[in-house]
Order: structure tokens, then sequence, then C-alpha cells
């Protein structure tokens, strides 16, 4: 049986590509937006399958990689104070700021902790009343609302010692900036399956009115990212441009109302720093004013160093699919997995990581 | 950062509920998605379970493939 699902999957994965070949007339450039395609096309191989006429390039989709270089020295200023526990997801302990790392403070006795789950923070929380908990609040709209149900649960619970570093961002304010850049080609978009869940269709419609750009909610398996593919070039071959969802089993027309009803309860828009790229208006997210008790830096203002960024470093070029990994004077050399330089070399997800681990055969001469 | 990944719901007492994935169980919030019901299939993600995969949907899916593979 799974052989023959097998063969089931790889024969519509030729029909696809064979189809993809035969609309394909001339080049188009397509942007996967998140960071979870971008690993699931390296690990599949897509590129390889596509025609050549069909480029894929990664964009500002990958929340450890857009993360600015003040937040993580933010977070390593916390870290170095006495009573603060801070809790985090994996990721952003190896994300170099301007002279350390969360990993780097760790070692040297800093009480960082990696949770799963925001919850855990509020576990930690009431074991250690005489502590201070910073969670570090990144991510997009799929992560927002567990930060911000765990500020009602904290609330809930009359927890007066958690507290949120909050960098969260938005999809669809990066897109319009995309869009807006004259530098930045692109014909058509993947579109994050996942942050698409909560928000729905309705945010991106603005692609197809004001930008005339065909874009797809994909899936993450492989045949989902090909299927996207294929129904991005027959838009293009057609000269529509409108957002389809090709990952209807789980992104509904409306999104999550309840995710939304929270992330709109505790927290607000905001102009927020994409690292590399500079301010975004309105492409952030901050917590409103019935919740800033529990704004770390509103309530525990904390002094940090100044910020540098590693002037050879191009991730915000890579970010917008200005210049592949490859063209990074640093990648694979200075800057590599181990050793990240670049926050697009840190996370599984980023885009200079998924080069080194996946393409080395186009970068290595 | 923004995987998710579908379980099933094998139990619920308020807003937590048993989730098992590969024969493996685990709590997770039904903050998000208080409707979901034992039997569902949920994507979770961060410890929350943030949507419901609708298996009709994905029957849907897996036919329109297995259409195209009879057209090869």
């Amino acid at each position: 049986m799974p052989n023959n699902q097998g063969d089931e999957i790889r024969q519509a994965a030729a029909v696809l590509v064979k189809e993809i070949d035969r609309l394909v007339k001339q080049p188009v450039r397509i942007m996967e937006v998140c960071g979870t395609h971008t690993v699931a096309i390296f690990r599949a191989g897509i590129r390889q399958l596509l025609p050549s006429q069909v480029e894929l390039v990664s964009g500002p989709g990958c929340p450890v990689c857009v993360t600015p270089n003040d937040y993580l020295d933010t977070a390593i200023a916390y870290s170095r104070c006495d009573d603060v526990i801070i809790t985090t997801f994996g990721d952003m302990l190896r994300v170099p700021g301007s002279s350390s790392s969360l990993r780097a403070e760790k070692a040297v006795g800093a009480d960082v902790r990696i949770v799963y789950s925001p919850l855990e923070s509020l576990d930690i929380a009431a074991s250690n009343p005489g502590k201070k908990i910073i969670f570090l609040a990144i991510g997009f709209e799929a992560t927002a609302p567990t930060a911000a149900a765990t500020v009602l649960t904290a609330e809930k619970l009359g927890l007066d010692n958690f507290y949120v570093l909050s960098a969260h961002k938005l999809v669809p304010p990066a897109l319009r900036a995309l869009m807006a850049d004259r530098k930045v080609k692109v014909d058509g978009f993947l579109l994050p399956g996942h942050v698409s869940a909560i928000i729905g269709e309705q945010p991106y419609h603005f692609l197809e009115r004001e930008y005339h750009v065909p874009a797809i909610i994909a899936g993450f398996e492989p045949l989902d990212i090909l299927q996207s593919v294929y129904m991005l070039v027959k838009q293009i071959h057609t000269g529509t441009a409108v957002v389809e969802n090709q990952y209807s089993r789980v992104v509904k027309p409306g999104g999550n109302q309840v995710a939304r009803q929270v992330l709109a309860q505790v927290y607000e828009e905001a102009d927020a720093t994409w690292r590399g790229i500079g301010v975004m208006q309105g492409s952030g997210l901050r917590v409103n004013s019935k919740y800033r008790r529990f704004d770390v830096r509103v309530r525990l203002p904390v002094q940090v160093e100044n910020t540098c960024e590693d002037a050879a470093c191009r991730c915000g070029e890579v970010l917008r699919g200005l210049v592949k990994p490859a063209d990074c004077l640093l990648f694979g050399k200075t800057c590599v997995p181990e050793h990240p330089v670049g926050s697009c070399m840190v996370s599984v997800e980023g885009t200079c990581a998924a080069w080194y681990k996946y393409g080395a055969w186009r970068w290595q001469k | 950062m923004c995987l998710a990944i579908p379980a099933k719901l094998i139990g619920k007492i308020d807003r937590l509920a048993t989730v098992e994935v590969g024969g493996i169980t685990r709590k997770v919030s039904l903050m998000l998605l208080p409707d979901a019901q034992v039997g569902d299939f949920v994507l979770v993600h961060a410890g929350f379970a943030i949507q419901t995969v609708e298996e009709e949907e994905a029957k849907r899916t897996m036919e329109l493939l297995k259409e195209l593979t009879e057209l090869a």
C-alpha cells in the first residue's frame, strides 16, 4: 500500500511538472514567503524538478531571520539581570546580537530556558515567584495568538512576574512593502499556509486589486507546493491575478476568528523593524494599553548596548529576494550554521541555512 | 518556527486537550480552537490547536491528485 501511494504521488508530481512546463512561456519569479515552505522546497528537491524558466525565491517569512539585532541586544541585556529568567523558542539562542548571543550568555550563567509552548513560561513563573519571567514573543500571525493567549492566561492566574518582549510581525504589510519596492521583481506568491489558517484569505486581496499579482495559499507537502506553483503559472498564462486557496483542508476563508479576537484583545498594530530591511509601517504588533503591564519594555526598562550589524551581511537583500545567499561574501565561509553571522543562517527555516544544507551542489565549485 | 503538525484530538477537558500524533500523546491548549471535538484532526502550533484539518477537504485534494495521475 505505501508503495502504491508513493507511486501515485510520484505520478501526480510528474503530471504537475509537465503541465507547469507546458504553461510557462517566459521566465517567472515566484516568491515563497514562508520559511517552512523554503525548507520543504529544498527537502523535496522541487527546484530541481521545475523547468528552468521557473525561479523560486525565498521571502521574509522566517521570523527568526527578520528579528533585528536591537531586539537580540535587548533580550541579552535582560538575560544579564540576576532576577530574570528568559523563556524562548530554541532558534533564538543562536542568533547573534551585536556582541553576544543568548547561548553565550547562558554559557556564562544567564537563566535562559527553551520552551515548546509560551504557556510553559507560566509554569516557570508560578514556581519562581522571586524571579521575573520574560518570554521572547516573536513570530508571525500563526504564533502571535499563542503569546496573546498566554498573556490572558497569566492575567487569569494573577501572575505578576510574567512579561513578554514582543517583536511579532505581520505578513500582509511585508508583502505590501515588497510590492512597493521597485527593486523586488515577483510574478507570483506562495502564501504561508499556517499564517493564513489564522488570518484567512481576505488580507491578501490587495495583491490582486492593487498589484495584479497572483497568489496561492499553499500547503507544505511537496505535492501541495507543486500544485500551488501549477495554479500560479496557470494564472500567469491566462493573465489573471487572484488569491486562491490550495490549502483549503486547513485554511478557512475567514481564518480562525477566535484566534484573531484573542490577538486583537492583547495586541495592536505598530511599526516594526525588520532585520536588514528597516522599518515597515504597521508591520508589527505591540501589547496594547490594557495589557501593557505585561510589556517588559514598559514595566522594566533596561540599558541596552549600542546596536551594530555586520556590514558585510546581506540578510536584508536575501530576505527580499534581491540576492542569492551565495552572492554574500560571508556565505559558507565565515557564516555557516555552526557559526552564523546573519540570522538567515541561524534558523533551520532560514534561506541561507537551507541553501547551505540542501543547495550545496549549486554554490560549491 | 511556524512549523505546525496535524494531530488527532483524543481527549478534552474544558480548554485542555490531549492529542496523539505518531503514537505520542501530549497536552495542548484549546483556547484558540474551543469548538474542536474528540476525534477531530487539529493543527498544533506552539502548544496550541490553531485550526481543524478538514478530512473531507483532504480527501478532495487526494481525489484531485488521483485524477491527475489517471490523466498521465
